[in-house]
């Protein structure tokens, strides 16, 4: 057992600066307007640094630095770009344990998870992007004798990007490094809530790329997200948030007729069959852990599987046991690496899911577990910690509907496979899913069942950079992971080409 | 028949003092319930039409606030009324720092939506 000192206390391994300015041109750049915003940490609620609260006009230096730097960014080898790449893995690889540190802080999740997942991953998602890129080719099409039609695939130049609070640096890097490897120079707005751990990031990598080609601008949505996405600068707009901001950003993007990619998000059904029970062996351990996922990352993860559908035979054992497991979940300091749940990200993430707690009971849901704020010890007593919470009710309550983005489960009984089906797919969104049975046939045709961009099959919560990860229905537009995701940073270029000295004979 | 004695929607005080600001600030506003992740089930709050409704949206009401002369429409995607048509929503404000493009995030507050299930009364007046 570890317990990290928080950051800026005697001890810790690692501080913030009490300000950080916007990063435009390779170079911590001041906001035009000179104004900034306090940052308070989830863990304890108290502030910890100014941020710069960036308008209009930062987004336009940043733009510019971006335009300025695309040309040369874009014409370099793609080993050279995919040699930085991995040379920012390394770095952040040495630095491992504090970038865990620092993103705990800002965002208030574990520290084991961010030791285990949101750093390992986004240094190896840097390493997948370097590999691939080097690894793709352009095709050539002979038409006939004369004629080749050749493909190169081209970067679109400047895009931009804004990035969700649940897994500050893990989802910028998903968007970063794709883009980046791609050829394109990035302006990327962080959350808010989390404004502070890419500024960490960026001190600490920011020498190893070009000046210009990654642009970091904070700062409110309405202020700084909307000139982002509304720019017709930039050449496409990348999105991870919620539907009316996503519907938001198409129009804006319709008006400069560019690409959008927007992950918004699902209501994940994990779905149990009778036959996880068979014995009660590490085959069942690990099912109950699969149940259990929906409190990972607080439940704030955009599939969290908040629907658990279980089906009749074993319901009235397997429940007990799913709430045994739930109620074994640590909660505590975050910077404890035996705490397994830490704060929710903000106040107003806290307020939104006591709303739920409320309206769930009175659509007659059952509380089973949890359903209440929890108030720590010491300094931990301003943070915003959700007891995990499970519901039993219907799939048409609004608390089976909706994302509440906390650690709360919404779980349900079923009876055949059909009547599972039909629960799963009966949702607005179509992200995630979990199909848990011993029998391979079932699993794959649920899997292949159920409207949902991912289908973890006895397992879930894993994001290897190599599985294509987005969206069905209302869940998004595109991928995100796997090499498919160079293909939403590139256009591709056809030289049609004559290779006959004749004329046609038309004219 | 729904009648001027039922709303789909309303506003605590506290939303009320908040809009009349932002009116200030904004100009007339609108309301659009988002569903999905990150900041999902917030109201997200827009100077009036920066948000394009269509027919994929229903209008529950609008919003009628002493001072402010314009109503504020408050507006959600057809398909999530679906799930929501049986509750009815308060809009409230909480200390906070949301994300998206609502206007009230930059004064460290956030609209929240209160839900409580319609009355007997007021689902027949909707036609529920």
């Amino acid at each position: 057992m570890t317990v990290y000192s928080q950051p800026g206390q005697p001890g810790s391994v690692a501080s913030y600066l009490p300000r950080y300015d916007n990063w435009i041109g390779g170079k911590r750049v001041p906001p035009v307007k000179g104004k900034y915003f306090d940052n308070p940490t989830p863990v304890t609620g108290q502030t910890f640094c100014e941020i710069a609260r960036g308008t209009a006009e930062d987004i336009e230096l940043a733009l510019d630095a971006a335009h300025q730097a695309a040309p040369a960014w874009g014409r370099m080898s793609i080993t050279e770009r995919a040699n930085i790449l991995n040379k920012i893995a390394d770095r952040m690889e040495a630095n491992l344990e504090l970038l865990a540190v620092v993103e705990t802080w800002d965002n208030g999740k574990p520290v084991r998870e961010t030791l285990a997942a949101d750093i390992p991953l986004a240094i190896d998602h840097f390493r997948y992007f370097a590999g691939v890129v080097r690894g793709q080719e352009g095709s050539l099409s002979q038409i006939d004798d004369d004629t080749v039609a050749y493909h190169f695939h081209e970067p679109l130049g400047v895009v931009g990007q804004i990035i969700p609070w649940n897994f500050p640096l893990l989802m910028a890097i998903w968007k970063i490094a794709p883009a980046l490897a791609a050829g394109n120079c990035v302006v990327l707005k962080p959350a808010e809530q989390t404004p502070a751990s890419i500024m960490w990031w960026i001190d600490l990598v920011g020498d190893l790329l070009p000046d210009g080609v990654l642009n970091i601008v904070n700062g409110f949505g309405v202020e700084a997200g909307k000139p982002l996405a509304s720019s017709p600068r930039i050449g496409k707009i990348a999105f991870t948030g919620e539907t009316t901001t996503g519907r938001l950003i198409m129009q804006y993007a319709s008006q400069n007729l560019i690409p959008v990619t927007l992950e918004l998000g699902g209501k994940s059904p994990n779905v149990f069959f009778n036959d996880v029970a068979l014995a009660k062996d590490d085959f069942y351990d690990k099912t109950l852990e699969g149940f259990t996922m929906f409190a990972l990352n607080q439940g704030e993860v955009c599939t969290c599987p908040s629907r658990a559908l279980i089906q009749s035979g074993i319901y009235d054992t397997f429940v007990p046991d799913a709430i045994a497991r739930t109620k074994a979940i640590k909660q505590g300091n975050p910077l404890d690496t035996d705490t397994m749940i830490g704060a929710q990200a903000s106040n107003d993430q806290l307020e939104k899911i006591l709303s739920y707690f409320d309206i769930g009971q009175q659509e007659g849901a059952k509380i089973l577990t949890g359903g209440e704020r929890v108030e720590l010890a010491g300094d931990l007593k301003g943070g915003f910690y959700v007891a995990p919470t499970i519901f039993e009710g219907t799939n048409d309550m609004r608390v089976f509907q909706e994302e509440i983005f906390g650690p709360v489960v919404s779980i349900t009984r079923f009876d055949d496979f059909d009547d599972a089906l039909k629960i799963a797919n009966d949702t607005l969104y179509g992200l995630g899913a979990g199909v848990w049975t011993r029998d391979m046939n079932t699993s794959y045709r649920m899997g292949r069942g159920i409207q949902a961009g991912r289908v973890w099959t006895n397992c879930y919560h894993a994001y290897p950079a190599a599985a294509a990860f987005g969206g069905y229905k209302g869940s998004g537009i595109g991928r995100e992971n796997h090499a498919m995701m160079l293909d939403h940073y590139q256009q591709t270029k056809n030289l049609l080409v004559s290779y006959s000295p004749k004329a046609l004979g038309f004219f | 028949m729904a009648t001027p004695l039922h709303s789909r929607v309303e506003l605590t005080g506290e939303a009320a003092d908040l809009l009349r600001r932002l009116t200030v600030m904004h100009g007339p506003l609108m309301f659009h319930q988002s569903g999905g992740c990150c900041d999902g089930s917030a109201p997200m709050c827009y100077p009036a039409g920066e948000f394009i409704t269509a027919d994929a949206d229903v209008h529950l009401g609008d919003l009628r606030i002493h001072d402010v002369p314009n109503v504020i429409p408050f507006w959600m995607s057809r398909a999530q009324y679906q799930s929501w048509k049986h509750t009815h929503l308060t809009v409230d404000v909480v200390p906070g720092r949301g994300s998206g493009f609502s206007v009230e995030a930059p004064e460290g507050v956030r609209f929240l939506i209160r839900s409580r299930l319609m009355t007997k009364d007021e689902l027949e007046a909707f036609d529920l």
